[in-house]
């Protein structure tokens, strides 16, 4: 046994233990109260068994559903946040949700296949200060957007964001136009790029990366939307019907392209990566 | 003047607007209207005109006159989807004819009605930005007032950015930021949240976001605006002599640049 499957064979036995802690949990759904067994939720794509409501995924539980096994290999580890602007409690905020997720920031990015076919990926975790974007975030999807460019490699894209990183100030706001220059250098390469609306997704991720896929997908009744609900009710003034700013409502009014359930993402992706490549 | 206080400065009824600027700076100036799509935002002025001997597409968000009827017909300067789709068929008009474009940036940000929901408002953004980093023509984008968020860089993904000396330039307006993280936006809670999210023209210069600071001198404005229009041309001389590729490259390195991080460098295992 070589070194690397050593290490391969370890990781997947740490897997299991991890398995085996969660399956004694019970997660309540926050939608209609059912207590389902951790193991069993996992099973079944982190979807109420009961009612069909989508829990929120980590990023790294995304990526072991839906990439081929053993197949992803991660990039830019290592790159943390600074309170460059010294923003009150920020310190705290990055601290804790280290070690409420095991992360280093709110994106994870690298290389892996979906169906065999090759693709960069990179997913974000709304457990981590909601996924905001800051300097990190901004840093690591470009250097994918870069990668992808030298390695020809077609980007798939799962976003969940509250939006820009506030304790970062105006240097947040930079990274839309930072990651938009990458995308858009990426697109003028003739490369594919995917992007997965999950919930939510909102505010300056919604107005760069996440739109700007050449097939925008999402998940059923993901948030998705520009302005959060109450400042649009306060400028309105008036009810907002109930599925406003849901995928459903983007589908609907022409602004994403399908719809797909979480189980089927795997093989869609799969299926887009297929045709997507050219016929050598 | 502190960070609050510049805040509200800018949102004065009295403060020049955009039209005050085109009206001083370019000769002959014609405003076109209208995206081709939906309707025409009166939030976003835009057209042709001269800049000195330069012909040049203006692109500007506008708060309105004094008066409320003005005021309200743009919208107090929050452009819908409508606008931004306006500003990008200009944009895409001046690389045609290789103009440069002068954007000039003044809004509390992108409008967060249920109409501009239901259009698009993260996607007309998002591809106005995203073309604006790929504009075959020079960019200069100048914020005169409220620089609010992704509403102003819509029209601030530039070659070059300037901003006034009292202007401000936000990732969230200190409202937002107040009331998100101290629940209520007290005037306290704002002056706080405007001083910690560092929204000056001096911070914007010292962060690099922007590449000059403007003097303001509204008691002589015909003035102020023979220097800014001779700060463009400067500007418009130094841009038009790049490559199509240069000036790309220019403009994506620019923006390439901002990050504040921490980089663990583990020799052995570090990928590029």
């Amino acid at each position: 046994m070589g070194v690397l499957d050593k290490f391969k064979s370890k990781m997947d036995s740490l897997k299991n233990t991890y398995q085996k802690i969660d399956a004694s949990v019970k997660i309540t759904c926050k939608k209609c109260g059912y207590e389902a067994k951790a193991y069993d939720l996992i099973e079944n794509f982190y979807i109420c068994p009961e009612c069909g409501n989508y829990y929120r995924m980590g990023a790294r539980d995304r990526i072991n559903l839906l990439t081929d096994k053993n197949s992803f290999k991660e990039l830019y580890k290592g790159l943390t946040s600074k309170n460059f602007l010294e923003f009150p409690s920020y310190q705290d905020k990055l601290k804790k949700a280290t070690s409420d997720t095991g992360e280093e920031d709110a994106v994870v990015c690298g290389t892996a296949s979906i169906g065999e076919n090759p693709c960069a990926i990179f997913v974000m975790d709304s457990k981590f200060m909601m996924a905001s974007m800051g300097s990190v975030v901004g840093e690591k999807i470009t250097r994918l957007f870069e990668y992808a460019i030298e390695y020809k490699l077609p980007v798939i894209g799962f976003t969940a964001s509250g939006g820009a990183r506030m304790q970062e100030g105006v240097i947040s706001l930079m990274q839309m136009a930072k990651v938009s220059g990458a995308v858009k250098n990426h697109s003028n390469a003739g490369l594919l790029y995917i992007t997965v609306l999950t919930d939510p997704t909102t505010g300056g991720v919604t107005a760069s990366f996440a739109m700007q896929g050449d097939i925008i997908l999402a998940e059923p009744k993901a948030l998705v939307g520009f302005a959060g609900r109450r400042v649009v009710e306060q400028a309105t003034k008036s009810q907002l019907p109930d599925n406003f700013q849901k995928a459903e409502f983007m589908l609907e009014h022409g602004f994403i392209d399908a719809i797909i359930p979480r189980p089927e993402l795997s093989n869609v992706l799969s299926e887009l990566l297929i045709l997507h490549k050219r016929s050598v | 003047m502190n960070p609050y206080e510049k805040l509200k400065a800018t949102r004065k009824s009295d403060r020049p607007t955009s039209n005050a600027y085109i009206q001083e700076i370019f000769d002959s100036p014609l405003e076109l209207h209208g995206d081709r799509r939906f309707s025409d935002d009166l939030a976003i002025v835009a057209g042709v005109g001269f800049l000195g001997k330069y012909p040049v597409t203006f692109i500007a968000t506008e708060k309105g006159k004094p008066d409320l009827q003005d005021r309200m017909a743009r919208n107090f300067g929050c452009p819908k989807p409508d606008g931004y789709r306006k500003a990008l068929r200009l944009m895409k008009q001046a690389e045609k004819f290789h103009r440069p474009v002068i954007c000039f940036v003044d809004t509390q940000g992108a409008f967060a009605g249920a109409d501009a929901e239901e259009r698009g408002q993260g996607q007309a953004i998002a591809e106005s930005i995203m073309e604006m980093m790929g504009l075959k023509t020079p960019v200069i984008s100048i914020v005169i007032g409220e620089g609010g968020s992704g509403g102003a860089l819509a029209l601030a993904s530039a070659n070059k950015v300037f901003i006034l000396e009292n202007a401000v330039y936000s990732v969230i307006s200190p409202e937002g930021c107040a009331s998100i993280l101290w629940k209520e936006a007290s005037p306290e809670n704002v002056a706080k949240a405007a001083e910690c999210l560092h929204i000056t023209a001096q911070d914007m210069k010292n962060l690099g976001v922007a590449e000059a600071v403007i003097q303001e001198d509204f008691e002589n404005f015909s003035d102020m605006c023979e220097m800014l229009k001779n700060k463009l041309i400067e500007a418009v001389e130094e841009l038009i002599d790049f490559s199509e590729e240069d000036l790309l490259e220019q403009r994506y390195r620019r923006f390439r640049k901002f990050g504040v991080f921490e980089e663990e460098k583990k020799g052995f295992f570090r990928k590029k």
